[in-house]
C-alpha cells in the first residue's frame, strides 16, 4: 500500500535552529493520525512541511507517492483547517466555503451547491450568508472545516483545530471529527499539545520533541509502554523513576514509567511494600490525587473515588503489580 | 512553614493606604469618574475644532450664497445662487474639470506606484530595511514642499537633467512626439500638464504608501496561506484576498491624494501650464480680484466632489474589509 504521507530523513532547519530534525514518518492512507509534542518541537513544522509552506532543508517527502519537494501548496491536493482559522473576513460564509472551487473555475451554481452540502456535513447549514465576524468560535471552526474539505482532499491538516474551544465544545468536536474522518475516510494529521485530545482521537500518535520524532505507536502503545523519559513524561502524568529503583523493585536495568493508577496506597503500616509519607492531597473529581515521597523520590498516585483517602502527612506503604513498571529501552 | 513566619516579621501595611495632597485626591476623583477625565481631554480639542475649524468653514460657506456687486466690487449680504451659477460658466467650468481630471489621475497613478513599495514593505521587510523604508518615505517631507517643487522645475525644464538623460538615451525623439500632443503636451515638461501630474504624484505619494501599507500589514499571513491552501495561485491569491483587504488602505490613501490636488495652487503656478487649477483660482477671486463670493463658491466644490468620492467609495464596498 502506497503510504498517504512519508518522510524520509527530512530537515528544516531555520539558521541555526533546527525545527524538524532527520524525521522518518509513515502516515497510512486512512488514517487518523497525531502529531504531539510540547510547543517548539517541531510538530506544526512537519504539518507545513506537508501543506508545502515550508519546504524541506534536506530529504524527501511524498504524498500518495508522488514527490512533493518544491511543490507550492496550490498544487498539492492537500487542505489544513488553521489554528487560528483564516476564513476571509470580507467574504460570508459560503464564498469561504466555496472559495477553493472558485479558483479552480467550478460554475457558480455548482459550487453553491457543493459548498451548502460541505455546511451541511459539519452541521451549519443555512448560515451561508453571515459574516465570520458574525459566528461563535466553534461555529468559525466548522465553516474552517468545510472549507478544507469542500475540495475533497487527499489529506486533511489540522493545525491545533480545537485549541481555542473551550473544554465542553472541545470534546464535542473531538467525537464529531472522529465520526467525520471514519465517514469520509480522508487521511486526517492533526497537531496537538494536548495528550488527551491526541490520544482519544486518533489512531496513531507520533510523539514530538526538539524536531524529533520520540515515538509512534498506538495510543494505547505510548500511554502503557513508553518508549522514553520524554515521552512517559509529557504523555499524561506518569511517574518517571530511576534505574536504581527499578532495579530493587523488579530487578531490571534501565529507567522506568510507573502509572499513577496502578499505584496501591495502603494505610495498613505494617503490610509490605515501599514505605512512604503523603506529601499533598488534591482532588479532581474522578479520583483523589496523592503526592508521595517514597525512597526519597516524589511520586504521584491516583486513590480511585470509594477507597479511604489519607490524610497530608500520613505514612502510608506503596506497592503495584510486577507488569505495572514498565522499563523504558531509551535513556533520554 | 518558615515562608510565614519571615513574612509576618514584617509590619503589616494598612488594609487602605492613605491618598496623599491634592493630586492623590485629583487621581482618585478621575478614578470614581473617568468620564469627567474624559471631558476635560477634549474639551480643548473640541472647542478648536467646533468654533475654529467648522465654525470659519460655516462662514465661507454662508460667503458662497453672497454674491458681489459687478459695479461697485462690493459684497451683497443676501441670499443668492448667483455666484453658484458663475461656478457653472464655460471658463470657470473647465477649472474644475481640469482639476478634477487631474485628482483623479493623480490619484490612481499614484496607488499604482504606491502599491508595490508598500506590499514590500509589509510582506517583506524587517528590521534595519523596514527603519529605511519609514526613513525613506517619511525623509521628503522633511524638507520644504517649495523647494521640492522648484527641484523638480529644474529636473523637468529643457535643460534639466531629465532631458539631458533622455538625450543620452537618444529618447529625445519620443519625449518631443509625447510634448507635440494637445493637452498633455508643452514647449518642455516643466511648462506642461504632464510635468504638473508627475510632480503631484512625487509629492502626495508617500500619503498614498503609507496607509496602503498599514492595511497589508493588518492581514494575517494565514489568511493568504490559506488561499494558497485552497489551490488559489498567487495571482488568484492576490486578487481574491489581498488586494480586498488592502482597498481600505487604498481608499484612505486616495482621501490624501486626491483632497490633496485637488486643493493645491503652488504646484500648478509653479510647474504646468498657464490654465487654472481650483486652489488658482480661489486664490485669484479672493486675492486680486476680491470676490470672495466666488472664492467661496469654488471652495465648495472640493467639499461636494469629495463628498461624491466618499460615497461612491462606499458603494463600492471599499470600507467593507475595515
Amino acid at each position: 500500500m502506497i503510504a498517504a504521507v512519508s518522510f524520509e530523513n527530512v530537515s528544516r532547519h531555520f539558521g541555526s535552529v533546527k525545527a524538524v530534525d532527520q524525521v522518518d514518518l509513515v502516515v497510512q492512507p486512512g488514517e487518523f493520525f497525531a502529531m504531539l509534542g510540547p510547543s517548539g518541537s517541531g510538530k506544526t513544522t512537519c504539518l507545513r512541511l506537508i501543506a508545502g509552506f515550508e519546504q524541506p532543508t534536506t530529504g524527501a517527502i511524498s504524498i500518495f507517492g508522488e514527490r512533493a519537494e518544491g511543490v507550492p501548496p496550490y498544487r498539492r491536493n492537500v487542505n489544513t483547517v488553521f489554528q487560528d482559522y483564516a476564513l476571509f473576513p470580507h467574504m460570508n460564509v459560503l464564498d469561504n466555503v466555496a472559495y477553493g472551487l472558485k479558483v479552480k473555475g467550478v460554475p457558480r451554481i455548482e459550487r453553491i451547491r457543493t459548498a451548502e452540502d460541505a455546511l451541511a456535513l459539519v452541521r451549519l447549514p443555512g448560515y451561508g450568508t453571515r459574516k465570520p465576524g458574525q459566528l461563535s468560535g466553534g461555529q468559525r471552526q466548522r465553516v474552517a472545516l468545510a472549507r478544507a474539505l469542500v475540495n475533497r482532499p487527499k489529506v486533511l491538516l489540522l493545525d491545533e483545530p480545537l485549541g481555542a474551544l473551550d473544554l465542553k465544545l472541545r470534546e464535542n468536536m473531538q467525537e464529531e471529527l472522529k465520526a467525520l474522518q471514519k465517514t469520509l475516510g480522508i487521511t486526517f494529521i492533526f497537531v496537538t499539545h494536548d495528550q488527551g485530545e491526541a490520544l482519544s482521537m486518533a489512531d496513531r500518535v507520533a510523539v514530538f520533541n526538539d524536531g524529533r520524532i520520540m515515538q509512534v505507536g498506538t495510543p494505547q502503545d505510548i500511554y502503557a509502554r513508553p518508549a522514553s523519559r520524554f515521552v512517559a513524561d509529557f504523555v499524561g502524568s506518569s511517574n518517571v523513576v530511576p534505574p536504581d529503583f527499578v532495579k530493587r523493585h523488579c530487578q531490571r536495568d534501565g529507567w522506568g514509567s510507573l502509572r499513577p493508577e496502578a499505584i496501591r496506597v495502603s494505610t495498613e503500616t505494617n503490610g509490605t511494600g515501599i514505605p512512604a509519607r503523603v506529601v499533598s492531597v488534591s482532588y479532581t473529581g474522578a479520583a483523589t490525587r496523592l503526592g508521595l515521597d517514597a525512597e526519597g523520590l516524589r511520586l504521584h498516585a491516583t486513590v480511585p473515588v470509594g477507597a479511604i483517602v489519607p490524610e497530608q502527612g500520613a505514612d502510608v506503604v506503596l506497592s503495584f503489580g510486577a507488569n505495572a513498571l514498565h522499563v523504558m529501552a531509551a535513556d533520554a | 512553614m518558615s515562608d510565614t513566619v519571615a513574612l509576618s516579621d514584617r509590619s503589616a501595611p494598612a488594609v487602605l493606604t492613605a491618598r496623599n495632597g491634592v493630586l492623590g485626591a485629583l487621581s482618585d476623583l478621575f478614578w470614581r469618574k473617568p468620564k469627567l477625565l474624559l471631558f476635560l481631554m477634549l474639551l480643548p480639542p473640541v472647542l478648536w475644532l467646533g468654533i475654529v475649524y467648522l465654525g470659519s468653514l460655516f462662514a465661507l460657506l454662508l460667503q458662497s450664497f453672497f454674491s458681489i456687486d459687478e459695479y461697485s466690487g462690493m459684497i451683497k449680504r443676501e441670499f443668492t445662487l448667483k455666484t453658484y451659477g458663475e461656478l457653472l460658466q464655460p471658463s470657470n467650468l473647465d477649472i474644475i474639470i481640469r482639476t478634477v481630471v487631474m485628482a483623479t489621475l493623480v490619484t490612481i497613478a499614484s496607488a499604482i506606484v504606491a502599491f508595490p513599495i508598500a506590499y514590500y514593505a509589509a510582506r517583506y521587510a524587517r528590521g534595519k530595511w523596514k527603519a529605511l523604508f519609514y526613513l525613506a518615505i517619511m525623509l521628503p517631507l522633511w524638507s520644504s514642499y517649495l523647494v521640492k517643487v522648484y527641484a523638480w522645475k529644474l529636473i523637468l525644464s529643457k535643460e534639466g537633467i531629465l532631458n539631458w538623460a533622455l538625450a543620452k538615451l537618444h529618447l529625445t525623439g519620443l519625449l518631443e512626439a509625447w510634448l507635440a500632443l494637445p493637452i498633455v503636451g508643452g514647449n518642455s515638461l516643466s511648462v506642461s500638464s504632464t510635468g504638473t501630474f508627475i510632480v503631484f504624484v512625487y509629492v502626495w505619494l508617500p500619503f498614498m504608501i503609507l496607509p496602503i501599507q498599514a492595511s497589508l500589514e493588518r492581514i494575517p499571513v494565514s489568511l493568504i496561506e490559506a488561499s494558497a491552501d485552497l489551490g488559489a495561485s498567487p495571482g488568484q491569491s492576490f486578487w481574491n484576498v489581498i488586494f480586498p483587504l488592502a482597498l481600505p488602505g487604498v481608499a484612505a490613501g486616495s482621501i490624501f491624494t486626491f483632497s490633496l490636488t485637488l486643493g493645491d495652487y503652488i504646484i500648478p503656478k509653479i510647474i504646468g501650464t498657464s490654465h487654472l487649477f481650483i486652489g488658482q483660482a480661489v486664490y485669484a477671486h479672493q486675492g486680486t480680484a476680491g470676490n470672495i463670493p466666488l472664492a467661496a463658491a469654488f471652495t465648495v466644490v472640493p467639499i461636494v466632489v469629495m463628498g461624491l468620492y466618499l460615497w461612491m467609495a462606499k458603494r463600492m464596498g471599499a470600507f467593507d474589509a475595515i
